[in-house]
């Protein structure tokens, strides 16, 4: 397999403008005749469908859950990044560009940040422009925060619903198009085999999960916006809903899997209350802007917090990073409290857990203040918990959050496979090996509503696309592919249920592949998630039938794929010796226990390939170059 | 704890439901109600038996997927809390729950506690929505709005489309939702060119789709999980008369081919 990331020549900030000046245009009058699928309505998928709906092509949008609005883009809560520079701190797109690749500890394709820092702007006036309610000033303009790793506050929230806010306006703008026929919308509809003919993607098999029939669908391009796969780990912030099928089944059709072992760990989470748990929930980390993580110096300290005294609690994030504090990046903050965990100084039962205490900043700005800017965070909390937030400090403990990895794209978001598109969170590209806060949904919607409009249309204006039906050998073989995996599954009847099997995958990963990684370890995983995967098939317990509405299949049919991804995340993360963002292999650290990477040997992007079931994946190699952030080693101090 | 749950098991929506009885032991007060039904059904399923379908997504309040009327009230007993957020240390040792899906003609049931809610999409497809063409906007701060303005439409916006409000209406009215979405959209700036049509489209949907007519019960803003105010539907009313006043256009009055796109009535 050959990469070409097709980054366009010239100065950085001249790449984006000369590509869409090379690139071909599908005459106004030609859109129509063209046909995309579009799978996932989140931030990508909405705001994607959405445009290229309002451009004229025909689209068919996909998604598993009974609305578009449902996506788990809705649930982010924190803020959208953008380099307006409003509030005179010294931001500036360079600035927003230097900050993301430094924080994705230079495993980033430089071109491509830079014109998310590009597109910024634009998406907050596209959002304003739509009704999109961000918070304001009392004169009227638009209020920004600083945010986890920022320097500068260039962060526009929606209190603490900025993703449902965002994603809100994107729906609305798809529904006007599903209104005009521009889209048509295929809500409970899951997509499972992707459609590649003469090696290029011409359609999609789906499932409707209401009636269990499968249907093809053929279009001219496919685009892939179906978020990522942290549901691997079964504990993660994610929806339960979210999964990694979509892009697995499409890895073995062909399209290279870029970075899979990349994951972020989220430091602000509510800690595991019991075995039944069946998610983590976030809580916002606008929290460390005024909250102060700590935990007691002495281990085993089994006193109440209000009974530590000042002089005998650890401010370890203040302690070590003077010039951060409590907003270091995620994955130094995540690292730092599995650290004091391990070393016995946790909190709250099983001593997994820091304290987040605001009792310092409600001294100093009031109750009245905290409550205006974290009031829904804290009822939200409290509702969990049954514990006050404003008298006693919260408990939090990291938690699987989001993946940097995915599908791995070129400039234009074109996967291996060529015709087939991967936009937001399903891709690789532009978060390195660790995402800043309040970059994701910067990423969805500039992928969505400013990069697929242009590339897909140079893809479309620069083949030629027979007419395919479902008729065609390689649509029928996918459709017999889709059923005899539900074939398979319904066949077994063995003894033990399919969450089962996923809590057991998920505990194993999160072991060995979670926030420490090391050789033996990673080696030991891959066997066992093999046995396991064994097992599955030999004695996993599938209810009910085909022809219905079938939860516990749907989800079988997902955990079979989290089982294959689990093990090529373990295989990347082997094979990445060194340390990188949330990326910690404990052999490679520096003597104060920070990420050491190396830049001769790994400084270039894994795009695994399928070479067949049971077959070791092959490693292609992009090499990444730095030539306008220098890498250095992150410091935070 | 042990509870005796009373759940409404129904295979598709044309053949009939009824209450099948189930005894739950050893429930974790830390438990979300979701979370017991999850343990429920591994056991259902271990057993054999059918597992009771439920919708649910981000089990942290904001996708809208999730509720059932749990004892008569829809989301359960706790004010401004989804079903997926109630834990269970709100009930208490030997409690019978009973479980219902949503009940509303607009709402067909598609299984056990899972019904369809499309229709509140096609609402908004009638006209929730600012036509904002992507790439043509201004600067963000040159449009100013009022904080209070803002805020008071943020409070709107926060409407996650759960279909409490339809479920707990004595009317079946989705008046709650309609105006979260006309308030939100109403008190912008960006939201005034198409005021007009939109009052008209959004409330001529509701008609199409079967939902009843608001009354003023108050029964919606009770049970809403995100606290939508009524006043909400005050502004549509308004909203509604001022728009059939300037209007020279008939109400919007048949539902075009495109809106019965969605799942179940699919074109």
């Amino acid at each position: 397999m050959q990469l070409d990331s097709k980054i366009p020549s010239g100065p950085i900030e001249q790449k984006w403008d000369r590509a869409r000046f090379e690139m071909k245009l599908v005459n106004p009058a030609n859109k129509r005749k063209y046909s995309i699928i579009m799978v996932g309505s989140g931030l990508a998928g909405a705001s994607g469908a959405a445009s290229l709906g309002e451009l004229g092509y025909n689209v068919k949008c996909f998604c598993f859950q009974d609305s578009p609005r449902r996506a788990h883009s809705i649930a982010a809560q924190g803020g959208i990044n953008a380099a307006k520079n409003y509030q005179n701190d010294g931001d500036s797109i360079y600035r927003l560009f230097y900050d993301t690749v430094k924080g994705g500890d230079f495993r980033a394709r430089e071109a491509n940040v830079y014109r998310l820092a590009q597109i910024s702007v634009s998406i907050i006036d596209q959002c304003v422009a739509q009704g999109v309610p961000f918070a304001r000033e009392y004169g009227g303009l638009l209020s920004n925060r600083s945010f986890g790793g920022a320097q500068v506050s260039r962060t526009f929230y929606a209190r603490g619903q900025t993703g449902q806010q965002l994603l809100l306006g994107a729906y609305q703008a798809l529904m006007r198009q599903v209104d005009t026929g521009q889209v048509k919308m295929y809500p409970r509809t899951e997509m499972l085999d992707v459609i590649v003919i003469d090696g290029r993607a011409r359609g999609i098999v789906t499932r409707n999960l209401a009636t269990g029939q499968i249907e093809v669908h053929m279009a001219d391009a496919v685009c892939l916006a179906t978020g990522g796969y942290g549901n691997v780990f079964f504990l993660s912030t994610n929806a339960k809903g979210s999964n990694a099928t979509a892009v697995w089944r499409a890895y073995k059709r062909g399209a290279a899997f870029g970075n899979p072992s990349f994951t972020q760990i989220h430091p602000t989470c509510i800690p595991v209350s019991g075995d039944y748990q069946s998610k983590l929930t976030l809580m916002s980390e606008s929290l460390r802007n005024d909250g102060r993580i700590w935990v007691p110096k002495k281990t085993g300290d089994s006193r109440t917090p209000d009974q530590i005294p000042e002089d005998e609690r650890d401010y370890y994030l203040e302690r070590k990073y003077p010039s951060f504090g409590n907003l270091v990046p995620r994955d130094v903050a995540s690292r730092n409290a599995k650290q004091v965990c391990d070393q016995g100084r946790g909190v709250g039962p099983g001593g997994l857990g820091v304290y987040l205490d605001f009792r310092d900043s409600i001294n100093r700005l009031g109750e009245q203040a905290i409550s205006e800017r974290y009031g829904n965070l804290f009822e939200m909390y409290e509702r969990i918990t049954d514990e006050n937030p404003y008298k006693v400090p919260m408990r939090i403990y990291p938690a699987i959050h989001y993946t940097m990895g995915g599908l791995w794209v070129d400039y234009q978001l074109q996967s291996t496979i060529p015709g087939l598109f991967v936009l937001g969170e399903a891709n690789f590209s532009d978060h390195g090996a660790n995402r800043l806060g309040a970059s994701a949904l910067m990423q969805g919607l500039s992928d969505g509503y400013f990069v697929i409009p242009y590339t897909i249309g140079n893809y479309l204006a620069s083949n030629k696309f027979d007419k395919v039906d479902e008729s065609h050998a390689e649509a029928r073989g996918a459709v017999e592919n889709v059923t005899s995996i539900t074939r398979r599954l319904l066949s077994i009847k063995g003894k033990r249920t399919v969450d089962s099997f996923h809590r057991e995958l998920g505990k194993m990963m999160w072991d060995f592949c979670g926030m420490g990684r090391n050789a033996k370890g990673l080696e030991q995983a891959i066997g066992k998630i093999r046995e396991l995967r064994e097992q599955y098939w030999q004695n996993v317990l599938v209810p009910g039938g085909a022809d219905d509405l079938n939860q516990s299949l749907e989800r079988a049919g997902r955990v079979a794929d989290f089982f294959e991804l689990g093990e090529l995340m373990c295989i990347d993360a082997l094979h990445r010796n060194e340390s990188c963002g949330g990326h910690f292999r404990e052999e490679y650290q520096t003597p104060e226990g920070e990420a050491l990477r190396n830049d001769n040997e790994f400084a270039y992007a894994a795009a695994w390939e399928y070479q067949g079931q049971n077959q070791a994946p092959k490693l292609n190699k992009e090499p990444l170059e730095f030539e306008y952030v220098h890498p250095t080693q992150r410091s935070y101090k | 704890m042990n509870l005796t749950l009373h759940i409404w098991r129904q295979k598709n929506a044309s053949s009939p439901g009824k209450m099948v009885r189930y005894e739950v032991k050893d429930v974790n007060p830390e438990m979300s109600v979701l979370e017991m039904l999850d343990v429920l059904n591994e056991e259902l399923t271990l057993k054999g038996e059918d597992p009771v379908t439920f919708e649910h997504d981000c089990r942290e309040g904001i996708c809208g997927c999730c509720g059932f009327m749990i004892n008569g009230v829809a989301h359960g007993p706790q004010a401004a809390t989804t079903t997926c957020q109630l834990t269970m240390r709100h009930f208490k040792d030997g409690d019978e729950l009973f479980l219902e899906p949503w009940r509303a003609k607009a709402f067909p049931i598609v299984k056990d506690l899972m019904v369809d809610r499309s229709a509140l999409d096609r609402i908004i497809a009638a006209g929730g929505y600012v036509s904002a063409p992507t790439g043509s906007p201004q600067d963000a701060n040159a449009i100013l709005i009022a904080k209070e303005n803002a805020d008071l439409a943020m409070d709107a916006a926060a409407c996650i489309g759960c279909g409490a409000c339809v479920a707990a209406c004595p009317n079946a009215a989705a008046a709650l939702f309609t105006g979260a979405k006309i308030s939100h959209l109403g008190l912008l700036p960006q939201g005034q060119p198409e005021r007009v049509e939109r009052a008209l489209n959004m409330v001529a949907q509701l008609t199409v789709e079967g939902f009843g007519s608001c009354t003023n019960i108050g029964e919606c803003e009770a049970v809403c999980p995100k606290q939508i105010h009524i006043e909400v539907i005050s502004r549509m009313n308004a909203d509604f008369r001022a728009a059939s006043r300037k209007s020279r256009k008939e109400p919007y009055q048949d539902p075009s081919e495109f809106r019965r796109w969605s799942f179940g009535l699919k074109s």
